[in-house]
């Protein structure tokens, strides 16, 4: 029997799916708030990478100015609310609390700012005044966190923000990436409904833009933007791959936020992979109620790109870690019956495979959590605009590309990092744009 | 174990810990379950003159996760009938005859006085304690603090009491006054046989801020009412060290004023109350809290070697001096405990903003900061405020071997007497040019 019974309703899919992070009551929130020190030169607003002053809001937590909180943390991250739900903050702000070095539970920051920005966001509290109309207008591509971030920013300084979403919903990794137990669709989606509805950027959503598109922002927008993340997930070219049963983590997770109880998953699943992504799918499995859930990872315990916590999350709820192992076929005819595992060893810093080692592992599913791949073929298609030779698009320091007219950020630059990451560097990036488009 | 029995002024009671008079001691029931607890004591609810009372009594002062921290009310004397607290005085003494059980009272002419005290005495209580402090309602009626602000009505009150009462005799004093001994002496001159001390503070314990009215509003409108709780207990502490300094106060203590814990009321002892009087916090946590007063007290007075509750009283007082007594000579410095310093910088910035920039901020390696122990005064702040316990202490720098008191000074002759005068302190003390404040992040 596995930890979790398997979902047959709404209410057991989202017993199996409570929030993480849940939402805490003003008595909380008080007695929370009270236990910050206001350190000086505090160090979870330097272990945080939007900068928030998060002693300040606290303080203004406590003292019942939710507005004044709020307005503090979405003065440093526009994405605020989501962050506070989504961070990895045990290794951020809440690692960084100075309690953990006397052994006393951090701060709960990220549970504060979730619950100062939820109630000016169910109150549709306006908070900014938007500088009058400037004339100038950037166009941006990819509802994300860093195109909402350069869209916020740059309304701000009063230009016209068009983004442009090739998706149903706007949000990108926040409603179709994040594990469901962080943060709600409704959640995400209603903090990007408010921020529109403060700023006024326009999202034109299931608008997916192609080069021909592009040449026409050219001409259209003083400025184009691109957060456009990554793409699909990188498929290595083994045996039984386009079994239909096979599927990528990011697809995976995916369809189960937008399908929710309607995605079944079956008894047994295999999940490739050692980053975040590959422990959000394979929790999510067992959280569906799939009984036997093996995580599959090429090198040792330790050289997982997971944070701990992660993994312990997906411990939790009966998930099974398999390491120095790595997929060399997958068996099945119509359908996917197990996966051909071989174990490995490190040999100076590579993984290779033993010998003679391959065992079967029976299943009826395949996750693969090997990567996204970097949309190179798009990118190839804007003139001038150079790449890592990762892939990822090659920026400067105000994240404006080669070509001076693009700036680019979030995954699609950094090659997937946090929430808060894209979020950090789409408010740079429209300074940037605006500093260009000012002294052009 | 100590003998925690007292006599104080000739009431007799098992322990020091009395309730103070309010509402805990509203009823015959309140007390005699305060009796089952373990209390030693009660000054009953104040009887007196007719009064009624307003819906929304109390006010709060909270402390980030403290919950009163402060506390004040605007509610009177007792409103229930006379004949009805006098039945239950006498029901309460039949039960618990060895316990102390004293009528606080409150009228207003000498014949209400010869009566009410009749009265009391025939309901069997042990005492009788004079309310010359409540300083809301009541006083606007001549009445409580009215009376504690005038030692010369005061004194006549006491004196046509003492006429009058068979039964020892406590006048409680209000702390709203500039100089407590005053009324203190005047108890004393119209004859009394004790004192209790303090009664509430004059307070307006908040405003709300929507209503535009100060805490508690009653239908709009608040008052001033009497601060007590936990925030009182420093004025209180030095109140009654006052009082039990005072050559011509020669009577019995009993300690009143913020006082929860066994440590509160051994400060107060120390201080020189015989016994002492609780009221808030048992408002705030019940009669349960004497579960910790007993034992807590029983082992300080074990491990201090005192026997009985008059070996310990006013312990302190010989410590207790004025300024002009203290060693000049005396020296300490603060030292940051590496190990247990969590790195909040909060005695960086206290320090800097706050006292006498002897703090510096460590390099980008590590967060503890170090002392500039020749900037350091020795001032205590950042031991008071460092979070983390034992990880900031001030350690003894002077040797000593010297004792030089201002008073050693004046009488030498060599105190400082001009303004720049070389003798006076601080002058090698290191303060930063005004502008450095803006090389400051």
């Amino acid at each position: 029997m596995a930890e979790l019974k398997r979902p047959t309703t709404k209410a057991e899919f989202e017993a199996n799916f409570a929030q993480l992070k849940p939402l805490m009551n003003s008595t909380e929130a008080y007695y929370e708030s009270s236990r910050c020190l206001f350190c000086y030169d505090a160090p979870c607003v330097n272990a945080c990478p939007t900068g928030i002053d998060i002693p300040l809001f606290i303080r203004q937590i406590h003292t019942g100015d939710l507005n004044g909180a709020a307005k503090t943390i979405y003065d440093s991250n526009w994405l605020g609310h989501a962050c506070g739900k989504v961070c990895p903050t045990e290794v951020l702000c809440e690692g960084a609390c100075v309690f953990n070095h006397q052994h006393i539970k951090p701060i709960e920051i990220g549970r504060l700012q979730s619950m100062a920005t939820a109630q000016v966001i169910s109150s549709n509290k306006k908070l900014y005044q938007c500088a009058p109309d400037n004339g100038k207008k950037v166009a941006v591509v990819g509802a994300g966190p860093a195109g909402l971030s350069v869209a916020c920013e740059l309304r701000l300084l009063g230009y016209t923000v068009d983004v442009y979403e090739a998706k149903e919903k706007p949000s990108g990794l926040t409603v179709y990436g994040v594990a469901p137990y962080k943060i709600t669709n409704e959640e995400a989606l209603e903090e990007v409904e408010y921020l529109q509805k403060q700023f006024g950027f326009t999202i034109t959503c299931n608008s997916p833009v192609d080069s021909e598109v592009l040449k026409g922002f050219e001409t259209d927008y003083d400025a184009v933007f691109l957060g456009i993340g990554l793409g699909n997930t990188w498929l290595p070219e083994i045996p039984g791959i386009d079994l239909p049963q096979v599927t990528g983590a990011t697809e995976f997770v995916e369809k189960l936020r937008m399908q929710h109880a309607a995605t079944t998953i079956p008894s047994d699943v295999v999940v490739i992979g050692g980053g975040n992504t590959a422990m959000d799918a394979a929790s999510e499995s067992a959280r569906m109620g799939a009984e036997n859930v093996t995580l599959a990872y090429r090198r040792a315990k330790h050289e997982m790109g997971a944070y701990p916590f992660e993994y312990d999350l997906a411990k939790d709820v009966g998930v099974k870690g398999l390491f120095n192992v790595q997929p060399i076929a997958i068996r099945g005819v119509d359908k996917v019956e197990g996966v051909e595992l071989v174990r490995t060893e490190v040999v100076d810093g590579r993984v290779h495979p033993i010998e003679g080692s391959g065992f079967f592992v029976p299943c009826e599913m395949v996750i693969l959590a090997t990567g996204q791949v970097k949309q190179i073929e798009f990118l190839g298609e804007i003139e001038g605009l150079d790449l890592e030779h990762n892939g990822c698009i090659k920026v400067n320091a105000a994240y404006q590309t080669s070509n001076p007219h693009y700036f680019a950020a979030g995954d699609a630059v950094n090659g997937g990092a946090e929430v808060v990451n894209a979020v950090a560097e789409g408010k740079v990036a429209a300074h940037g744009i605006h500093q260009y488009i000012t002294e052009a | 174990m100590a003998d925690l029995s007292v006599n104080f002024a000739g009431i007799k009671a098992p322990n020091p810990f009395w309730l103070a008079s309010g509402p805990p001691t509203n009823s015959g029931y309140q007390v005699m379950k305060a009796f089952e607890a373990g209390w030693g004591g009660a000054v009953w609810k104040t009887l007196g003159v007719p009064v009624i009372n307003v819906s929304s009594r109390y006010g709060g002062v909270n402390y980030r996760n403290a919950r009163l921290a402060g506390f004040n009310n605007i509610e009177l004397i007792t409103d229930r009938p006379l004949a009805d607290n006098l039945r239950e005085i006498e029901e309460v003494k039949k039960y618990f005859p060895d316990h102390a059980v004293i009528a606080s009272l409150m009228v207003e002419t000498k014949e209400e006085w010869r009566q009410i005290i009749r009265d009391v005495e025939n309901a069997g209580s042990d005492g009788i304690e004079l309310n010359f402090g409540c300083p809301h309602g009541m006083c606007e009626r001549g009445m409580g603090s009215a009376v504690g602000q005038e030692p010369a009505v005061l004194k006549t009150i006491v004196e046509w009491v003492m006429e009058y009462a068979k039964i020892p005799v406590v006048v409680k004093l209000t702390p709203n006054i500039t100089d407590i001994t005053v009324p203190a002496l005047a108890a004393v001159a119209g004859g009394a046989d004790s004192i209790s001390l303090i009664n509430t503070l004059k307070s307006i314990v908040g405003v709300d801020l929507d209503a535009l009215a100060p805490y508690p509003v009653v239908d709009g409108r608040g008052t001033n009412g009497g601060y007590c709780g936990p925030a009182v207990k420093p004025v209180a502490l030095n109140m009654v060290r006052e009082c039990a300094q005072h050559p011509g106060v020669n009577v019995p203590i009993s300690g009143i004023g913020g006082i929860e814990t066994w440590r509160d009321a051994a400060e107060h002892i120390l201080l020189g109350a015989s016994t002492v009087q609780i009221c808030t916090a048992v408002m705030h946590f019940g009669f349960g809290i004497i579960r910790e007063l007993i034992p807590g007290l029983e082992r300080y007075m074990d491990e201090k070697g005192f026997a009985t509750m008059n070996d310990m009283v006013g312990k302190a007082l010989p410590n207790a001096v004025e300024w002009k007594m203290l060693n000049l000579k005396h020296q300490v410095i603060a030292n940051i405990d590496a190990d247990k310093c969590i790195g909040c910088q909060l005695c960086y910035t206290a320090c800097e903003d706050g006292a006498h920039q002897a703090i510096a901020l460590p390099g980008s390696d590590t967060r503890v900061p170090t002392i500039i122990e020749e900037n350091c005064v020795g001032c205590n702040l950042c031991s008071l405020i460092c979070p983390v316990e034992e990880c900031i202490t001030m350690e003894k720098v002077d040797d000593g071997t010297q004792h030089e008191t201002w008073e050693d000074r004046t009488l030498a002759c060599t105190i400082p007497t001009t303004f720049d005068d070389e003798r006076a302190g601080g002058r090698e003390h290191y303060v930063p040019a005004p502008t450095d404040a803006f090389k400051k992040k």
